[in-house]
């Protein structure tokens, strides 16, 4: 570790703050600047000057003085607690801030990312005397009702465990000693800090091979995103961004979520806040704050930690991945944290690329998409946990040809488009059906219990896209002659392209049942739309009018379906015989 | 002790380079002192070694650089505040303009503020009645939102805000209410126009005026929408009243920050702006709000003119992402002399949900704006197809929905600059209207509702 060092201001412009005399000083390393004692990190070195950005408001602040080098690279703090907290783009817990000093973020606060003072019941795994090594579990937290929080070893630490006993300890007790060979002895905490701009290890990556459930039907069916898989939702303001990000937030079927609002509106968060608690987890019943962990470093607080916030947000869902979990992370917005990064490289100078970003912009993107992953976790028991990472981004008049889209379309795998059209046609949620893509659909059977019913729910995705491109060009056709002029079956096909898309691809978020569709309940209802198609071709064929097909009764019964709660499912697929009945009277 | 400098090196645009400066910070205010013995303001934009970069808020026009004295006053921008701010006019930086007194301090604040912790935050959930259809009807305001008027060159956007401050209320409850209004770079007759309007119904007793006009100095409205958020605050969080502010017009404020950007030699980003545009309209944005055990509340009603219309301008650009829905003004609707002539349909209030509803409004409310936004929506397409193909290549039910979506225009949308409608009355214009169709037509009402609420002639 290397030794304090002190330098002096000689600059300050905006968030960006030059000091002499730190010689010795590491890049990133955390420094505290003037005497107000406000967060920096180090971002340029030149000779004794280092360049630093601040993460708090710089007003006056001036050249004199003092800057002093902590040593460490900017870390979060890892252990017990995280779940269920609100934190800031630096891991400062929010709550205890406003409980500290009230409304306001006043600069130079400096509480611990996890509660000193509270006690947790940890229970050892393995027995005394076992040979441990970086991220063997030695033991466990029930941290909250859902989540079991496993107490690793740190990195680099390996020997044989001693004085683990099942106790109450706050997160700085020793809990174990682990002796190396050589002699050395080492005190293992429940918590370890981690440096946020470093990945943490695992034994080995592996490829994303199953589907992460987010019971939103036109991302479930269409264009859905595996566990370990990144995605990108980008689009113009007003398009339901953030409802979609809450909405996979709410319903993923992951073990534990990291929601990082980087740069957003206050009252997002809030929302998050109230809602969350109240809100439960259809699978295990909980509330879901009990699963997640908030960073909100909203547009009015400072730029640099906004800048932090996604690292800080992606070391600590790595560090849940770690101990065998699934997670997910979603980010919104990645533009904001392009701009902080575009701010801060304009203080220091630099050659700008693209609309005034850095020209390491890309390069940055790619690598923070690239620490998602589904891994093979290091240490002992042999465990396999999953990072999933959805960013949303927000491009300057819905342009997609902005340098942040393209930069992350390089990288991820799942691409929602958000379409300003649909949305004003209060179509949501509003993913294009059209332009999004995923390259994770061969994944879809092994959601399915019955592999049969798997293979068809592949199959009738398929048929369910070619309706909608099929309406896509026709709609072409049929608003330069009219619908008339077009065959019986173009006819039926635009009907049913409707009936997907208004009674299956929109989804209301903000209804108690629609709000969440399992795949079992997608499956009936896509199979009922599709199978009332194909019937009716064949009562076309046989000469029944189109009209009066499109007069039945059953349409009402399809468009309902996603109002029938899910322990009424077998309801849904009744549906098909009432189909076979009306068709075949018109016959 | 000041100290004061005669070291100006350079002067470039609204800057000011000053040298062999000791203890300088950074943010910090400073007066100038030039040839004629007048004194101008600035603030410290950057501090390098014992240089200092100056901005000049009322411009550097007639100041030299031999004979400048530069005094530096050791703190940052601040606001005198004390609750005689009410019914008084200030410039565009905080200094009385009505001729009257200085204000007696019962403190002074950083203008800038700190930021919210998003924690302390209480949800904005209360319905706020402004009389206006279109906005308690089908875009409800609550209090703590920040909704701003999306308007263009020759719209009406005056008058709309004159209305909202004359008629906006929450009903049921005799609570303080105050006025806070920050004008950027507006015409004098603009703002005339506004004060006289508080004047003839006495709401001036409860307003607050920032007043920078089209021919003061452009870099003071750096300042104006901070200092006026910063009385604003005073008066909610210290004072528990339920504060309005108005700010007209941030692409006004834009400019001058672009100029700033500009004379500093920054990377440009869209359209000349800075890239920290978002950044720093966040920052006055995010003053908006309600904060947990205060009484007060601050809603935000930002208007901008977007250059030929254009919403994707990064000035409404940026301010769509950050604020919470937006209301368009519509030149179409303007011609036809509707008034208030809003577009209803790209036209949003995202708290809409949260402010609504029984014990609110009334328990029909958010189905009935579904189907009128509905019904409109496809009479609009109608309209559309008829003026293309004729009236008459229209199916009946076309034609049903196009008198739907006039009528809608003529009686809903507009109502005058003067009406005041309760939310009830709005309401009952909406089922009104929607009598034209049938029952079964209204997919998005519930059934019971119909029944309840629908009275056919």
């Amino acid at each position: 570790m290397a030794e304090t060092k002190t330098g002096t201001i000689v600059k300050v412009a905006g968030p960006v703050v030059m000091a002499k005399g730190m010689l010795g000083s590491r890049m990133y390393d955390v420094v505290r600047v003037s005497k107000h004692n406000l967060i920096g990190e180090i971002v340029e070195l030149k000779g004794d000057t280092a360049s630093i950005q601040v993460y708090e408001d710089t007003v006056s602040i001036g050249p004199g003085e003092p800057v002093e080098n902590t040593g460490a690279p900017l870390s979060v703090e890892l252990g017990p607690g995280l779940i269920e907290s609100i934190y800031d783009g630096i891991q400062r817990p929010l709550d205890e801030l406003y409980k500290a000093q009230g409304s306001y973020i006043l600069r130079g606060s400096h509480l611990p990312g996890l509660n000193r003072q509270k006690k947790w019941h940890f229970k050892p795994t393995i027995g005394n005397g076992t040979q441990v090594g970086g991220g063997d579990i030695i033991g466990e937290v029930q941290e909250s009702p859902i989540l079991l929080h496993k107490i690793m070893i740190p990195a680099g630490v390996s020997g044989k465990i001693e004085e683990l006993k099942e106790a109450d300890y706050t997160v700085e007790q020793k809990v174990a000693v682990v002796s190396s060979p050589d002699g050395k002895k080492t005190e293992i905490k429940m918590m370890q800090k981690w440096p946020v701009r470093l990945g943490r290890a695992s034994k080995q990556r592996l490829s994303p091979d199953s589907i992460l459930q987010t019971g939103q039907r036109v991302i479930d069916t269409f264009f859905p995103i595996a566990k370990g898989g990144t995605a990108c939702v980008p689009g113009p303001f007003g398009t339901g961004k953030t409802v979609v990000q809450h909405q996979l937030a709410k319903w993923v079927d992951a073990d534990v979520v990291v929601y990082v609002g980087c740069g957003e509106r206050g009252n997002e968060m809030t929302d998050v806040l109230i809602e969350f608690p109240e809100l439960k987890d259809p699978r295990s019943g909980q509330p879901l704050m009990k699963r997640s962990v908030l960073i909100a470093n909203t547009s009015d607080m400072p730029v640099a930690a906004r800048e932090a916030s996604v690292y800080t947000g992606i070391t600590i869902a790595e560090y849940f991945r770690d101990m065998g979990y699934t997670v997910a992370l979603m980010a919104d917005s990645t533009s904001r944290w392009a701009e902080a990064m575009r701010e801060i490289s304009t203080r220091l100078e630099e050659m700008p690329a693209e609309e005034g970003y850095p020209a390491y912009l890309a390069a940055r993107i790619a690598s923070f998409y690239e620490r998602a992953g589904k891994v093979e976790c290091l240490g002992k028991p042999e465990r396999q946990g999953a990072l999933s990472i959805i960013g949303a981004v927000s491009p300057p008049g819905g342009d997609l040809s902005d340098s942040v889209v393209q930069a992350t379309l390089h990288v991820v795998k799942v691409f929602w488009s958000l379409m300003a059209k649909l949305a004003q046609q209060r179509h949501f949620p509003a993913i294009d059906w059209l332009t999004s893509y995923s390259f994770y659909k061969q994944h879809l059977p092994k959601c399915f219990k019955d592999k049969q019913e798997g293979l068809e729910m592949v199959e009738l995705t398929q048929q369910a896209m070619n309706l909608l491109e099929q309406e896509s060009q026709l709609a072409e056709i049929v608003r330069l002659v009219g619908s008339e002029a077009i065959s019986p079956a173009d006819r039926m096909a635009l009907q049913t392209a409707k009936s997907i898309r208004e009674d299956y691809l929109h989804q209301n978020a903000f209804h108690e049942v629609d709000t969440y569709t399992s795949m079992e309940k997608q499956y009936q209802m896509l199979k009922n739309i599709l199978h009332f198609h194909t019937k009716s071709l064949e009562a076309i064929s046989g000469g029944v009018e189109t009209a009066d097909i499109f007069k039945l009764g059953v349409w009402e019964d399809i468009s309902r379906s996603s109002f029938v709660p899910e322990e009424q499912i077998g309801q849904i697929a009744k549906i098909r015989d009432k189909i076979d009945e009306q068709i075949s009277s018109l016959k | 002790m000041l100290t004061e400098y005669q070291t100006v090196t350079s002067i470039s645009g609204p800057l000011m380079l000053v040298e062999n400066v000791s203890g300088a910070r950074y943010g910090e205010m400073v007066e100038i002192e030039i040839c004629d013995g007048t004194v101008r303001h600035g603030q410290i934009l950057q501090v390098d070694r014992d240089k200092v970069l100056v901005q000049v808020f009322e411009g550097t026009e007639g100041v030299d650089i031999s004979s400048s004295t530069v005094r530096l006053l050791g703190k940052p921008q601040q606001l005198a505040v004390s609750p005689d701010i009410l019914g008084r006019v200030f410039t565009g930086t905080g200094r009385p303009k009505d001729g009257g007194a200085e204000i007696v301090a019962e403190k002074f604040v950083n203008i800038n503020g700190n930021p919210i912790n998003p924690y302390s935050r209480d949800y904005p959930n209360e319905f706020i009645q402004t009389g206006i259809s279109t906005i308690d009807g089908l875009n409800p305001l609550v209090r703590g939102q920040k909704l701003p008027i999306f308007s263009g060159a020759g719209l009406p956007h005056d008058e709309i805000t004159a209305q909202l401050a004359r008629q906006a209320t929450v009903r049921g409850k005799g609570e303080q209410f105050a006025v806070v209004f920050a004008a950027m770079g507006i015409t004098f007759e603009a703002a005339q126009f506004f004060i006289n309007d508080l004047q003839s119904t006495g709401a001036i007793e409860r307003a607050v005026l920032f007043i920078n006009l089209a021919n003061d100095p452009a870099i003071e409205r750096i300042a104006t929408p901070r200092v006026a958020l910063t009385a604003a605050e005073y008066l909610a969080f210290e004072r528990d009243m339920h504060v309005l502010v108005i700010l007209n017009d941030m692409t006004n404020y834009c400019e001058a920050l672009r100029q700033i950007s500009a004379a500093r030699k920054e990377v440009p980003g869209r359209r000349g702006y800075p890239g920290y545009l978002y950044t720093d309209l966040a920052t006055i944005y995010e003053r908006a709000g309600r904060i947990k055990g205060k009484k007060g509340s601050i809603t935000q009603v930002p208007v901008l003119t977007m250059p030929e219309d254009d919403k994707t301008h990064p000035v409404p650009d940026l301010t769509g992402y950050i604020t919470e829905g937006q209301i368009i003004l519509s030149r179409s609707l303007n011609r036809k002399g509707i008034a208030p002539p809003v577009d209803v349909l790209p036209s949003l209030s995202r708290l809409k949900d949260k402010g609504i509803g029984k014990g609110k409004t009334r328990e029909d409310h958010a189905d009935l704006y579904n189907q009128l936004y509905a019904a409109y929506a496809r009479g609009k397409e109608c309209q559309e197809l008829a003026t293309i193909l004729g009236e008459a290549a229209l199916s009946e039910e076309d034609r049903k929905y196009m008198i739907f979506a006039n009528q809608f225009e003529k009686r809903y949308i507009s109502q005058g600059y003067y009406e005041n409608r309760t939310v009830e009355q709005t309401l009952d214009l909406g089922w009104e209207l929607l009598s034209m169709f049938e029952d079964t037509e209204l997919k998005r009402i519930r059934v019971e509702f119909i029944k309840k609420y629908m009275k056919r002639k």
